[in-house]
C-alpha cells in the first residue's frame, strides 16, 4: 500500500501530500489536506458540492484522481476570499439569502466564480444552465440565480 | 393584512449568523470533523427485500487485520414486540431497534445486518464482505396494491387487521356530519383515484457521525440531525448508555426536510466505538442514503367531493393508503388530517391506512403526508370547479375555512389567514397575466391550496450578556432554514441594539435544556417564545441594575434603544445607562447578567397557502416545464423575509420535482434501481423559473411576534397546482405522479383515452 507523493499548488500555495493511487482529489482535499469546504454529496459528479477549479477549469473533485493534481493548480472555496475580504459573490450570497443549509454553497460559489470569469455578463438562462450541475435542495435556486446576476452587474460596474 | 412596519430588525433581511462560515467553507458539517485515533465504520446491508436471518458468522471479518470491532443486532438493546410500545415522540423504539439493525428478518434491500469498524474505510468495507449471513429468502411486496392483497407476504405476523395477519398497521379517521346524507344533497359528485411514488427528501449531505466512547462510558457524538436531543435519547435507548453520559453535539446540517428526525448510524457507531475503544466515524454513501433512509410514502388515494349547483361543497370522502415501509408509521395523520382542512365541509370522512411493505421505513418529509392528500383533494377540487363552471379560486373562496370553522381533525379555528391567501392569489399579477405564446407548445395554469398543522412543543433558550455588553443566545434546535437569523432579529429588536451584537448558537445536549426536534415548522415559533421571555427577564434585570445605581424605583426605569432611561418623575435627571455600561458594572451590581427559559410552547396556529402555476408542455418530448410560479402563504409574521421566502421557494422546488420527475424505481428483484442523483432526478437550476412569493401576514395572536410556522406549508399544494396546470394546457388529466416525459408522451400519444391512469 505504498502511497503516492504529489506536488501541486492549492489556492496559490505550493503543497505536497501523500495519497492512495485510487483516492479522488476530493478525498485528498478532505483528508490529508484538511480542506473540508468541498463537500461530498454523491461521489459521482452529479451534485457539484465538491466543485473546484483545476488550472481555472471547473470540475467535480470527486471525478478527478488526486495524483492528477501533480504540477497543476487547484483552487477551492477556501481560496475564494482574500484574507478578510470576501469575494463579491460571497458577499452577495450573504446579503441576498442565497444559502440555507450551506452544504451546496461552496460548490455554488466556486461554479459561479468560474462562470463570471468566463462570461462577465451572463443571462439568467446562461446562469441556470451553468449551475445545472450544482444541486441545491433548500432554495429552489431563485435567490442563488439573482445573487449571481446582481454580482455580475456590480462587478461590471466597477 | 396587518403589516407591522415600525420595527428596526424584525422584518429586516439581515445577514444570517452562520452565513460567513458557510460562504467561506469553514462551516463544520457532520462529515467534516476528525478525532485523534479515529477509525472508520461501515454497514453490511441486506441484498434481499424480505429474508429471515438464520445466522450471522462474523469470525472471518473479525480476523481481518485492521478490524477493531463488529456489531450485530445482538449488541443493540432489544425492545420486544410483546412488551408494547416505547415511544419517543412519534417513533416506537420497538421499530427503531429493528430498523437500525435487522433483528430476525431483513425487511428491505439495504436493511443493516452488521457493522464493522476498522483502521481504514477500505478495510471496513472488505470486512463486511467476509461476514457470512444465512438468509431464508421470503416472498415480498413493495407496492400498496400488492401489500394489501389477502395472500400478500406479511412483514410482521403479529400485526392484525380485521382479526387477520396483515400489512395494514393502522387506520385513522376524521369524521364530521353524515356523508351519506351529504352526498344526497349534491348536484354534482366527482370521485377519482390517484397514486404517487415514493420520493426522497433529497438532502445533499449524506448521514454521517463521529463518535467517541471513553472507558467509563462517557460518549461524545458529533453528527448532523434535526435534533441533538433525539440523537441522544435514541442512542441511549438503543445502547443502554444513560442520557447524562451522552453529549450529542449538533454539527451544521446539510439539509434534512424531515429525513434527519431519526437515527441510523449513531447507535452503531457508538457500539463500535465502545467495543474498539477508538473514535469511530461513519459516513453514508449516496447509494446508502437512497436505499436505506427516508423516503416518504408512495400512496394510493381516492377522493370524492359533492357540491351543489351554486358551488357549495356538501360532502367529501377521502381514503388515503400510505406506504410505511418496513415498519408501521406512515404519515396518515398528515394525509387524512390536512387535505380537506382549507374548506368548511359539513359532512366529511377522511381515512388513512398505514401499509407496511418491503422498502425502507418512511421518514418525515416536509408536512408529512399532507402533500400526498392535498394532491388528490386539490385535483378533484379543480374538476368540481370546472364542472360547475366556476373559477377555481372563487370555488375555494366560496368554501373556505375561516374563524369559527370546525376542522374535521378537531380544532375550531381561531383567526386564520386562508381566505387572505386565496384573495392574494386572485389579485396577484400572475393570475391576471395572460399565459403567453408557447409557440406551438400548449400552456396552462393551475391553482391549489394546502394546509399544515404546525407545532409548538419543548424549547429552551439561554441569553447571556457578555462582559463587554454584547449578547450570546443559545438555543437547542438545529438550524435548518435560517432560524438563527430570525432569533438574532428578535433579540436585537427587544434589546434595542444592532443585530450584529447578537451571536446565536445551537447548544449541545449537555449545555442547553431539552429542545424538541427541528420539525413541524416549530423552530422559530417555539424558540422565539423562549428567547423573548429570556430577553424580557434580562431587560428586567437591567432596569433593576440601573435603578440601583440611580437609587430610584425599578418601575421608574424604562429600557429603550439599548439603554436604561429614567422616566418621570426622574426623567432627564440621569444620563442613560447603556447595555455596555451596565455589563461593565455587573460584577459590583449583583453579578453576571443572563436568563434562561424552558417551556412546552403552545399556540402554534396552522398554516395555509395557495399557489398559482403556469406550465408549458413540449408535446414532442413530453416535457412539462413550469414557466411561472407564485406561492402565496399566510406566514403570520415574516421575522426575516429573505428566509421565509426561502422556505416557500424551497418547498415549491421540491414539489415540482415530486410532480414532474422524482420517483423510486424498483427492479424486478425489489431493489431501488435509481439510487443516485443522476437517475433520481431532482430539479436542477435550469429546470425552474424564478419562484415568486406573496407573504400574507395575519399575525398569530398567541405568539409574541405573531409567528406562524412557514417551512412545510409550501410543499403541500404544489403537485396539485402543477397537475391542474398540465390539465389546463392539454385538456387531459393525470391521476398518477410523476408526470414525467414518458408518462406525458404516453397520454399525448393515446388521444382517444379520456384520461391517463
Amino acid at each position: 500500500m505504498a502511497k503516492v507523493h504529489v506536488t501541486t499548488s492549492i489556492n496559490g500555495e505550493p503543497m505536497e501530500f501523500l495519497c492512495e493511487p485510487s483516492d479522488t482529489m476530493l478525498d485528498a482535499l478532505r483528508g490529508p489536506l484538511a480542506l473540508t469546504g468541498s463537500k461530498e454529496g454523491c461521489a459521482s459528479g452529479d451534485c457539484g458540492a465538491c466543485s473546484i477549479t483545476l488550472d481555472d477549469r471547473l470540475i467535480c473533485s470527486c471525478l478527478m484522481l488526486a495524483v492528477e493534481a501533480q504540477d497543476h493548480e487547484i483552487r477551492t472555496i477556501e481560496g475564494m476570499a482574500q484574507g478578510d475580504k470576501l469575494h463579491p459573490l460571497q458577499q452577495k450570497f450573504l446579503e441576498m439569502a442565497a444559502l440555507q443549509c450551506g452544504i451546496c454553497t461552496s460548490g455554488m460559489l466556486v461554479a459561479s466564480d468560474a462562470l463570471l470569469k468566463k462570461n462577465p455578463e451572463p443571462s439568467e438562462e446562461e446562469i441556470r444552465f451553468w449551475l445545472a450541475g450544482n444541486l441545491c435542495r433548500c432554495t429552489g435556486y431563485d435567490k442563488i440565480v439573482r445573487a449571481v446576476m446582481e454580482t455580475a452587474a456590480e462587478m461590471r460596474a466597477q | 393584512m396587518n403589516l407591522v412596519t415600525n420595527n428596526k430588525w424584525i422584518g429586516q433581511r439581515t445577514i444570517r449568523p452562520d452565513g460567513m462560515d458557510k460562504v467561506t467553507g469553514r462551516a463544520q458539517f457532520a462529515a467534516d470533523t476528525t478525532m485523534p485515533g479515529m477509525i472508520w465504520g461501515k454497514v453490511l446491508r441486506s441484498p434481499h427485500p424480505h429474508a429471515r436471518i438464520r445466522s450471522i458468522d462474523t469470525s472471518k471479518a473479525e480476523k481481518l487485520p485492521g478490524v477493531r470491532a463488529v456489531v450485530t443486532a445482538r449488541d443493540i438493546v432489544d425492545f420486544p414486540i410483546a412488551n408494547g410500545a416505547v415511544m419517543l415522540g412519534i417513533q416506537d423504539m420497538r421499530w427503531m431497534c429493528r430498523n437500525v439493525m435487522a433483528r430476525d428478518k431483513a425487511l428491505f434491500p439495504g436493511h443493516p445486518i452488521a457493522a464493522v469498524a476498522a483502521t481504514t474505510e477500505a478495510i471496513a468495507a472488505e470486512a463486511c464482505k467476509l461476514i457470512e449471513v444465512d438468509y431464508e429468502v421470503l416472498p415480498w411486496s413493495i407496492e400498496i396494491d400488492d401489500a394489501i392483497k389477502p395472500d400478500a407476504p406479511v412483514l410482521h405476523e403479529f400485526n392484525k387487521f380485521d382479526g387477520k395477519p396483515s400489512n395494514i398497521a393502522g387506520r385513522l379517521e376524521h369524521k364530521k356530519g353524515d356523508i351519506a346524507g351529504g352526498f344526497k344533497k349534491a348536484d354534482i359528485v366527482i370521485e377519482r383515484t390517484f397514486t404517487t411514488r415514493p420520493v426522497h427528501q433529497g438532502y445533499i449531505e449524506p448521514h454521517a457521525c463521529l463518535i467517541s466512547v471513553a472507558p467509563d462510558g462517557k460518549t461524545t457524538i458529533w453528527s448532523s440531525s434535526q435534533g441533538q436531543f433525539m440523537v441522544r435519547a435514541m442512542t441511549a435507548y438503543l445502547t443502554g448508555i444513560p442520557q447524562s453520559d451522552i453529549r450529542a453535539i449538533p454539527a451544521e446540517i446539510g439539509g434534512g426536510f424531515g429525513g434527519k428526525t431519526i437515527v441510523y448510524l449513531e447507535p452503531l457507531a457508538t457500539l463500535l466505538a465502545k467495543k474498539s475503544g477508538r473514535p469511530v466515524k461513519m459516513v453514508m454513501t449516496r447509494e446508502e442514503v437512497m436505499r436505506a433512509t427516508g423516503p416518504t410514502s408512495g400512496s394510493k388515494s381516492t377522493v370524492k367531493i359533492g357540491a351543489t349547483k351554486d358551488g357549495k361543497i356538501v360532502a367529501a370522502h377521502g381514503t388515503f393508503y400510505l406506504q410505511a415501509g418496513a415498519f408501521p408509521g406512515s404519515p396518515i395523520r398528515g394525509a387524512a388530517g390536512c387535505s380537506f382542512t382549507p374548506y368548511d365541509i359539513p359532512n366529511l370522512l377522511s381515512e388513512g391506512f398505514d401499509v407496511c411493505s418491503n422498502r425502507s421505513k418512511v421518514a418525515a418529509y416536509r408536512a408529512p403526508g399532507a402533500p400526498i392528500g392535498a394532491y388528490a383533494v386539490e385535483c378533484v377540487m379543480d374538476e368540481v370547479a370546472e364542472a360547475l363552471k366556476m373559477d377555481p379560486l372563487d370555488f375555494r373562496l366560496k368554501n373556505a375555512a375561516k374563524e369559527g370553522t370546525k376542522a374535521a381533525h378537531g380544532p375550531v379555528f381561531p383567526r386564520i389567514g386562508y381566505i387572505e391567501t386565496v384573495e392574494a392569489a386572485k389579485s396577484s399579477p400572475h393570475y391576471a397575466a395572460p399565459l403567453g405564446d408557447g409557440h406551438g407548445n400548449p400552456r396552462g395554469r393551475g391553482v391549489a391550496s394546502g394546509f399544515w398543522f404546525n407545532a409548538g412543543g419543548e424549547s429552551s433558550a439561554q441569553v447571556n450578556i457578555t462582559e463587554d455588553g454584547n449578547v450570546v443566545v443559545t438555543t437547542g434546535h438545529p438550524d435548518i432554514g435560517g432560524s438563527r437569523a430570525g432569533i438574532a432579529n428578535i433579540c436585537a429588536e427587544l434589546l434595542g441594539i444592532d443585530y450584529r451584537r447578537v451571536s446565536v448558537i445551537i447548544g449541545d445536549t449537555q449545555t442547553i435544556g431539552f429542545s424538541n426536534l427541528t420539525g413541524g415548522s416549530r423552530v422559530l415559533f417555539a424558540s422565539s417564545i423562549v428567547v423573548t421571555q429570556s430577553t424580557e427577564k434580562i431587560i428586567q434585570t437591567l432596569r433593576e441594575r440601573a435603578a440601583k445605581i440611580w437609587e430610584i424605583d425599578p418601575e421608574a426605569v424604562k429600557w429603550e434603544n439599548g439603554a436604561a432611561h429614567p422616566v418621570s418623575p426622574n426623567a432627564g435627571q440621569f444620563e442613560p445607562l447603556t447595555l455596555e455600561e451596565l455589563a461593565e458594572k455587573a460584577p459590583a451590581m449583583g453579578g453576571p447578567i443572563g436568563a434562561g427559559v424552558q417551556l412546552n410552547t403552545t399556540g402554534a396556529d396552522g398554516g395555509f397557502g395557495t399557489h398559482v402555476c403556469d406550465v408549458e408542455v413540449d408535446v414532442d418530448l413530453g416535457i412539462a416545464r413550469v414557466i411561472r410560479y407564485t406561492a402565496v402563504q399566510d406566514v403570520g409574521r415574516a421575522i426575516h423575509p429573505g428566509y421565509v421566502e426561502g422556505q416557500l421557494q424551497g418547498g415549491v422546488a421540491q414539489g415540482i420535482g415530486w410532480a414532474l420527475n422524482e420517483e423510486y424505481i424498483y427492479t424486478r428483484e425489489g431493489k431501488v434501481d435509481n439510487p443516485g442523483f443522476l437517475d433520481y432526478r431532482m430539479p436542477v437550476c435550469s429546470d425552474l423559473p424564478m419562484l415568486d412569493c406573496i407573504m400574507v401576514e395575519v399575525p398569530n395572536p398567541k405568539h409574541p411576534q405573531g409567528v406562524k410556522g412557514v417551512g412545510e406549508v409550501p410543499l403541500v399544494p404544489v403537485m396539485a397546482a402543477v397537475a391542474n396546470a398540465i390539465y389546463n394546457a392539454l385538456g387531459k388529466r393525470f391521476y398518477a405522479l410523476p408526470m414525467s416525459p414518458p408518462k406525458v408522451l404516453e397520454v399525448l400519444e393515446a388521444p382517444t383515452r379520456e384520461a391517463a391512469e
